[in-house]
């Protein structure tokens, strides 16, 4: 066991956890948009950088990634720290002039508006977060959207622009996305799961027993193959699985 | 599946961490990352495609495009900007009335920039097919373009 | 060639070099390095080979195609061995006359030695020229006596030894004390004690190590890393495997940008003759020593430089950098310990076994030992690379070296250390060449780019120029530096076209200090530097452009009109014809010319075709 401090509590953490975890843990709130604990952390929002202490000397860090030590002094709401998040918020509003969930984080932290020149505000929802690519990689395990292009271009996409092949129409990307910006909708028997830039549909699978439109083919047939399930198993929606005696 | 990509992916063992010279490789041989030429790198390497066509278009050197028959590049490093390499480029863009990252409608030009080449003592620097034109000025461009059919 | 097996075979071999060379046949030496290539030394060279043949010498006489020796505003050079003829401005026509009077005569062709432009003073020997006088060419020296493609051109010059002294004499960890002693830092920007990222890596657990050579030399004004791979591989390739051998490594990689295609070729050529030599591979020398290198190329991405995305695209994947919380000397490529060191850093490495730590330290100052090599580029008479002492002043680089500005100008700021560097003023001139020192005039060594600027530079379109360049080559993945570089290069297009506001100025030190803090690599964290340098010393160009609206220097287009001098104007009509938009009437004899502003572009080709000097800029 190690012992740190977080704004002046001490805490018990074990080694390898992050300062995030610890805090997360203790009921210390710091902020993130990038961060999932299903997820490997990745680090891009820089929304829960915290200030360490470390031999007289301060630092910035991304909680997420910071390794505790033994003896480790954090801050996470110094005005030093409070002023950067502002700022970070500030070129997020920038850029997601019209999003509800930037703008409420925005106004808890205090920014209204940015200070940037009206002409040079934009509409877009995605954060590049990286959430959805790492869901779609780490839990799903099909990588059927990657980060596409570099820098001020970089974007979440499929190969080519074009509905990707390896995309099953689970939605882990919609349900993981902290703004909205990946959607999901299920209709008369389809699914599209899109984005502002691509979008794929889905035929839903129609349960043999109830009628009901339940999940994607796709999806189902993936879970089916890679279980090793038979051809039948899943001609019945789970809740009318459950109800045969 | 296309001989040469095969060739290609199997100079290199396959390797994964070689990716990134075999798209090379191919872009050299074709000219640009032809769309099936990627997806045989994904399906031989094991590779999500996702993740190839990231690879692809986080890079400045590779082109999804295809190009035209001769590849201008203008270095903007800096010892060329401030040598005057912006006008040099503008002047080209100008002649050949497209954009920088475009390729003429004859496809004879592709005009990329690049952030320096190393020849920062004779600045502006024009690459023309990997032959250097040094201490350019936008008063020359056209005579050098001319060279080219 | 046969593989060599131990020192004895080394030695024997070395010996049966200098035995064939005993002879001393004349030599054409060709500087092909791009700088030389770019002037045409191609033509050169096959116009050599071509008289050569012509005149049936090839029995009597070499050519040899060599490194960059640093002198490229006076190219194509051209070296005459044995008597040390340097030649100037080469053109394919002199090559006969080259031959026939100096090769075969031992004659002077007076015309094309280098002439001092301010003394007027002819000279025979690259030595006596001031552009050389200063510098301390330890790393570049040999370039012009080597041809990189041939591996006995090193040999011959006491290449390797080093290696067999650290593989024969030495422990590894009296090849590292030796590293550490010397002082050695590195050259690639962030001036990292090498010997105690050498002793980090070693001492990391984990099994196997890694060593890696960073030839991705992306900052946009430097070109020594370039010249040093073109033109020395050997001593790049020497310094790689005694560091391997100092770290307990057998697998090895350069990494050189995409963009230096000739590095790529002379580099594995320079691996295949090691492996053949046995330099490389299997008990090395005979030593027990194993130790591979294979050659990776960049894809055109300056992030790339920095090493967890490096090595991130060692692995095939995008070059996006990862949080250095646990350091890559402990989990880098492949999560294994490594070691990255530039490639001017690995070329110092031979010396200083050889030489000793002691003969190291003592050059240079108390914090930076050895010499740096820059890229002295931009308004300066004498551009082209210097390797200079540690400790010279940036004015003796620049006006001893340099010669001073071109054109008679006035000198107004040197950028040093690249996009993340920033822009030193005229009153810090005699600050010496220190890593500590750049960093408190709030620049940095860098990888030792030097750009000189004179009253013609904008200061704002400096800092915008590099904001520019940041924008491109961010990798996008973390917020402050994806969307803060951004903001400010919008500021500052505002500000250089005329629709800056007072405000604006506090706007870019508040994402500046974000940056800073919040980014998640170097690229981010310096971001800022070449903003906040020249707010610091050049406040009064922000001030005309945002409350004058004037572009003091001339650049900013929006601010700016061309004139014509009628006075010098003779009615030649050149940029009439060039002009591109028409705006250029030609009016007759009396007045010349005219320029309509409403047509006007700013393209600047009227000037610049103009011989006379009667365009204008206001």
């Amino acid at each position: 066991m190690i012992t740190i401090s977080i704004d002046g509590q001490e805490l018990k953490a074990k080694e390898g956890q992050t300062i995030l975890e610890i805090a997360r843990e203790n009921g210390i709130y710091i902020p993130t948009l990038c961060y999932h604990e299903n997820l490997s952390p990745y680090g891009a929002c820089r929304l829960c950088c915290v200030e360490i202490f470390k031999g007289g000397r301060s630092r910035i860090v991304a909680s997420c990634l910071y390794p505790v030590e033994e003896g480790l002094e954090v801050k996470t709401n110094s005005p030093h720290i409070i002023n950067n998040r502002k700022m970070i918020m500030e070129l997020l509003l920038a850029r997601c002039s019209q999003n509800e969930v930037i703008k409420k984080l925005a106004s808890e932290m205090g920014v209204e508006q940015s200070a940037f020149k009206a002409k040079y505000l934009e509409n877009e929802d995605c954060i590049l977060c990286g959430l959805c690519v790492r869901a779609c990689e780490q839990i799903v395990e099909r990588s059927a959207i990657s980060l596409v292009n570099r820098g001020v271009n970089r974007e979440v996409a499929p190969p080519f622009l074009e509905p990707s092949a390896d995309c099953i129409g689970c939605g882990s990307c919609a349900y993981v996305c902290p703004t909205g910006a990946i959607k999901m909708e299920d209709k008369d028997g389809t699914r599209v799961v899109y984005a502002r830039n691509w979008e794929k549909e889905f035929k839903l699978k129609k349960c043999k027993k109830c009628g009901n439109y339940w999940a994607p083919e796709e999806q189902l047939e993936y879970i089916r193959e890679k279980l090793n399930l038979p051809p039948d198993f899943f001609d019945v929606c789970p809740n009318c699985r459950e109800s045969v005696p | 599946m296309d001989k040469k990509v095969t060739a290609i992916i199997d100079k290199y063992d396959a390797d994964r961490g070689q990716l990134i010279s075999m798209l090379q490789d191919i872009q050299a041989e074709f000219h640009y990352l032809p769309r099936e030429a990627l997806i045989q790198v994904s399906e031989t390497m094991g590779i999500p495609l996702s993740k190839v066509y990231s690879v692809a278009t986080f890079f400045k050197a590779f082109s999804l495009k295809p190009r035209g028959r001769h590849l201008i590049n203008v270095c903007l490093g800096t010892a060329c900007h401030v040598r005057g390499a912006s006008k040099v480029l503008e002047q080209i863009e100008r002649s050949l009335d497209i954009s920088r990252g475009e390729t003429t409608n004859d496809f004879k030009f592709t005009l990329e920039t690049v952030n320096c080449m190393g020849c920062c003592a004779l600045g502006p620097v024009v690459n023309i097919d990997g032959e250097y034109f040094g201490q350019i000025s936008a008063g020359k461009v056209d005579s050098i373009l001319n060279k080219y059919s | 060639m046969e593989k060599i097996k131990s020192l004895q075979d080394l030695e024997a071999f070395r010996n049966s070099i200098a035995e064939k060379r005993k002879v001393g046949k004349p030599c054409i030496a060709i500087c092909s390095g791009a700088g030389c290539l770019a002037l045409g030394a191609r033509g050169i060279i096959n116009a050599t080979i071509k008289e050569i043949e012509r005149q049936k010498l090839k029995a009597k006489v070499d050519i040899k195609t060599t490194g960059c020796p640093g002198f490229c505003e006076q190219g194509p050079l051209v070296i005459i061995y044995p008597q040390n003829i340097l030649y100037t401005h080469v053109k394919v026509k002199d090559v006969a006359e080259i031959i026939s009077k100096t090769v075969i005569n031992g004659e002077i062709v007076d015309r094309l030695l280098y002439t001092d432009p301010t003394t007027g003073e002819k000279f025979i020997h690259e030595s006596e020229i001031p552009f050389y006088k200063k510098q301390r060419r330890l790393l570049l020296g040999n370039n012009s006596n080597i041809d990189p493609n041939n591996i006995e051109d090193y040999l011959a010059l006491g290449g390797y030894s080093a290696l067999a002294k650290a593989l024969f004499e030495m422990t590894p960890e009296q090849v590292t004390e030796e590293v550490k002693r010397s002082g050695l830092r590195g050259r690639g920007g962030g001036g990292f004690p090498a010997g105690r990222k050498w002793e980090s890596c070693h001492n990391a657990p984990g099994e196997p190590k890694y060593v890696i050579a960073n030839c991705d030399e992306g900052d946009p004004g430097a070109f020594m890393d370039r010249a040093l791979t073109e033109g020395n591989p050997h001593s790049v390739l020497e310094g790689l495997i005694i560091a391997a051998y100092a770290i307990g490594s057998h697998e090895g990689y350069i990494y050189v940008r995409n963009e230096y295609p000739v590095a790529v070729e002379n580099a594995t050529i320079a691996i295949k003759q090691a492996e053949k030599l046995g330099f490389l591979g299997k008990d090395i020398l005979g030593s027990g020593f194993d130790f591979t290198v294979r050659i990776n190329r960049g894809g055109g991405a300056f992030v790339c430089g920095e090493s967890t995305a490096l090595m991130a695209s060692l692995e095939g994947k995008i070059g996006e950098p990862r949080a250095k919380y646990i350091h890559t000397v402990e989990r880098g490529l492949w999560d294994k310990p490594s070691n990255l060191n530039n490639v001017e850093t690995l070329a110092n490495v031979p010396l200083i076994i050889n030489k000793g730590a002691d003969w190291f330290n003592g050059i240079g100052t108390e914090g930076s030992k050895g010499t740096k090599i820059f890229s002295l580029v931009g308004k300066v008479n004498n551009t082209g690379l210097v390797e200079v002492p540690m400790g010279i002043t940036l004015r003796e680089v620049i006006y001893d070296v340099g010669g001073g500005i071109k054109d008679g100008k006035k000198f107004k700021g040197v950028q040093t250390g690249g996009p993340s560097g920033g822009v030193i003023p005229e009153s810090m001139l005699d600050i010496p060449v220190d890593f500590d020192e750049l960093t408190k005039a709030g620049s940095m060594m860098g990888s030792g780019a030097m750009i000189v600027m004179d009253e013609d530079t904008c200061m704002v379109d400096t800092a915008k120029y590099f904001l520019t360049f940041l924008e491109e080559e961010s990798c996008g993945k973390c917020v402050p530096c994806r969307e803060g570089i951004k903001r400010m290069r919008q500021i500052l297009d505002d500000i250089t076209e005329g629709k800056g506001k007072e405000k604006d100025i506090e706007l870019l030190e508040r994402i500046s200090a974000t940056l800073k803090d919040t980014a998640l690599c170097a690229l981010g964290t310096t971001a800022a530097n070449p903003v906040l340098s020249t707010l610091r010393y050049f406040k009064d160009e922000y001030e005309a452009h945002i409350k004058q609206k004037r572009c003091p220097a001339g650049v900013c287009k929006a601010l700016i009109q061309y004139y014509i001098i009628d006075e010098k104007c003779v009615g030649c009509r050149l940029c009439e014809k060039a002009c591109p938009v028409e705006a250029i009437t030609f009016m007759g004899k009396k007045k010349p010319v005219i320029l309509d502003q409403s047509k006007c572009i700013k393209c600047g080709i009227c000037k610049d075709v103009c011989k006379l000097g009667a365009v204008g800029v206001k």
